[in-house]
């Protein structure tokens, strides 16, 4: 894998700031850690299993973690399942918590290959007024939801600091918590969502791959890799109590070397950030607007594999699964390490409160109503959590 | 259940069980309810942040009157979130028994000592009645108690690890300075361990995830409940001291007496 500050900068600052869990990450020998996974055999995976869970010094072993995706380790998935399984119900107990994506705007004026917003696609676009965002809040909290995620398209006049500002402190008051998904900003932009009532950021890098990314990432902010990966160290700085990774996995033809990247950083941002908590997030690329079809899909079983790595490998990390994935898939993962789950989602502005004409992001596979995912996870034996936080 | 004129008093308020529950990482509000009742216990904690009287079902409908909830500050990371916590809970109609539960760090949930005392501080001075979680240090726990705790609640291991007493040299002297009852809170993962607590002199323990996410938890919060009456009596019957060598059952020379 090529290291990770290739990319042409456009408009940002150059360079990671030394300190940080991206410098600390561009840092790390993630080629020798992807070698790890292709020369792994029985015994590494004994050893890697007998010691998981008991990180040394600077956290998980990402060694372990990559003897973890190793086909070696394939062989033992129902251990991995069961060692996974455990230690989830330890640290979680039987318990998932819930929340919903309300999306602002597909107003976008970046161009990404995959992405149903990306500039170039002729959709249908829309950005919610902040009374429309409080209806579509409303209906949402009506529905159950106590923790909503703001999702944006990357347009800074449209969706501005302000406009994002304005949103938080609307809803604040409605909802005990409030994170966001939209483009990156300075620290400071963060300090203010932080102190409007935003308590989580979530930032996917897309792909930790310098060459992928910038062969995906055609136009735009978003073309510049560093500013995105140093994201969440400005959000934790800023106060940010959760901050979300995660990678599109399907982008990058080698899923393993991304899921290595994304392992490392979450344990970069724990050792840097000790409050924050991290979570990760494994969405599997889907067909989108503008005809994108994933050219190197993850299969089911790579993806529990890879679930299961990461809970034995980073036993303390939350990890959310959206309604990308079929309800049967997300169904029989639960017990594997999933903590977070979206549900009855809509990936457009507007359609919770009423039906909405705009564009959604992407095609969303489990449509089950927020209540049926609920009662799902009642019959499975777990109890859907919709509030867990309260703003101090 | 009654303990022949052994009940255990926290400001001024008799408890017949000498075992509290954490209500987290139950499958489900029966389930804790369940535990509830098999573990007789006659206090529970609840989070805050779980707490949403405009829901459906709410984690407090599970709860008979019977039992005194208290509130814990879990998610507070310094004392100024704490004491808003326990502020907010009592706007909230909450009683004002207040655990104390300031985490910065949200992996390991380690107390923080310098924090905790603080907001213990102020709560008690705001007519709170205040149960810290505390690291299990022996001088700690006498600031604790000197600026008005009704309990320290040290801990047996980290919270959630069902490790046990890992801290038990430091524990064993707590419980000998303490002038307030002490609570072994955290780290609990098997009856015996509730036991062990008991045995040594601690006054209570609170115990959530060995229950919460047992196989059975109404089965194991009985367990739970036998072994802290079992440890409670054995160490009210006067624990003989442990030897390195055996001893015999009859004295060799007590036909000198």
């Amino acid at each position: 894998m090529a290291p990770v500050s290739a990319i042409e900068l456009q408009s940002r600052p150059v360079g990671l700031p030394p300190g940080t869990a991206a410098a600390a990450l561009a840092s790390t020998d993630l080629a020798s850690l992807r070698r790890v996974v292709d020369g792994a055999t029985a015994a590494d995976v004994d050893r890697a299993l007998s010691r998981s869970a008991r990180p040394g010094r600077g956290g998980a072993r990402l060694e372990d973690f990559a003897t973890l995706l190793s086909p070696a380790a394939a062989a033992r998935l129902e251990e991995m399942a069961g060692a996974a399984h455990d230690l989830t119900i330890r640290r979680f107990g039987r318990t998932v918590h819930l929340f919903a994506p309300l999306y602002l705007s597909n107003e976008c004026v970046s161009v990404c290959t995959y992405c149903g917003f990306s500039a170039g696609n002729e959709i249908s676009r829309r950005t919610l007024g902040v009374n429309e965002v409080v209806e579509e809040a409303t209906a949402l909290t009506d529905r159950g939801f106590r923790h909503l995620l703001l999702v944006a398209g990357e347009h800074a006049r449209v969706v501005s600091k302000d406009y994002l500002v304005s949103c938080v402190e609307a809803l604040a008051p409605l909802v005990p918590s409030l994170s966001v998904e939209v483009q990156v900003w300075d620290t400071d932009t963060y300090r203010r969502l932080v102190e409007a009532g935003c308590d989580g950021l979530v930032v996917y890098q897309e792909t930790y791959d310098a060459g992928t990314y910038a062969a995906t990432h055609l136009k735009g902010k978003k073309r510049n890799y560093d500013w995105r990966l140093a994201a969440p160290d400005r959000g934790a700085e800023a106060g940010m109590r959760r901050l979300g990774i995660g990678a599109l996995l399907g982008l990058h033809p080698d899923w393993r070397a991304d899921a290595i990247a994304l392992a490392a950083h979450a344990r970069a941002l724990i050792h840097r950030w000790w409050r924050v908590e991290v979570s990760l997030a494994l969405p599997r690329l889907r067909p989108a607007a503008g005809g994108y079809e994933p050219e190197d899909p993850v299969t089911d079983r790579d993806f529990v594999q890879l679930l299961c790595a990461l809970r034995l490998s980073l036993p303390d990390v939350g990890i959310s699964l959206s309604t990308r994935e079929q309800a049967t898939f997300r169904d029989s993962v639960v017990p594997l390490g999933v903590t977070t789950m979206s549900a009855g989602s809509h990936t457009e502005p507007g359609g919770y409160a009423a039906p909405s004409d705009a564009e959604p992001q992407f095609q969303v596979s489990d449509d089950r109503s927020p209540a049926a995912v609920a009662a799902a996870l009642r019959g499975a034996g777990y109890d859907p959590v919709w509030k867990d936080w309260q703003r101090a | 259940m009654e303990h022949d004129g052994d009940a255990l008093v926290i400001a001024g308020r008799g408890f017949s069980s000498r075992l509290f529950l954490g209500t987290g990482k139950f499958p489900s509000n029966e389930s804790l309810a369940g535990s509830i009742a098999s573990t007789r216990t006659e206090l529970v904690t609840v989070a805050l942040r779980r707490v949403d009287p405009t829901a459906e079902t709410d984690i407090l409908d599970a709860i008979p009157e019977r039992v005194l909830v208290m509130t814990n500050t879990s998610g507070a990371v310094d004392a100024d979130e704490a004491v808003r916590l326990a502020r907010l809970a009592r706007a909230a109609g909450l009683p004002t028994w207040i655990k104390v539960e300031v985490t910065p760090d949200p992996r390991y949930l380690l107390p923080d000592p310098i924090e905790t005392l603080k907001a213990s501080e102020r709560l008690v001075a705001d007519g709170f009645t205040v149960l810290p979680y505390c690291p299990a240090d022996p001088v700690l726990c006498k600031h604790l108690e000197e600026v008005g705790c009704a309990t320290v609640m040290p801990l047996g291991s980290w919270i959630g690890s069902n490790q046990g007493l890992r801290t038990r040299g430091a524990l064993e002297i707590i419980v000998e300075q303490a002038r307030v009852p002490v609570v072994v809170d955290a780290g609990l993962g098997a009856p015996s361990h509730a036991s062990e607590a008991l045995e040594l002199g601690a006054d209570a323990v609170l115990v959530n995830t060995a229950i919460g996410t047992a196989l059975d938890p109404p089965a194991m919060g009985r367990a739970f409940r036998l072994a802290v009456e079992a440890g409670r009596a054995g160490y009210r019957a006067g624990l003989p001291a442990a030897g390195p060598v055996a001893a015999a059952s009859s004295p060799l020379t007590g036909f000198l007496s």
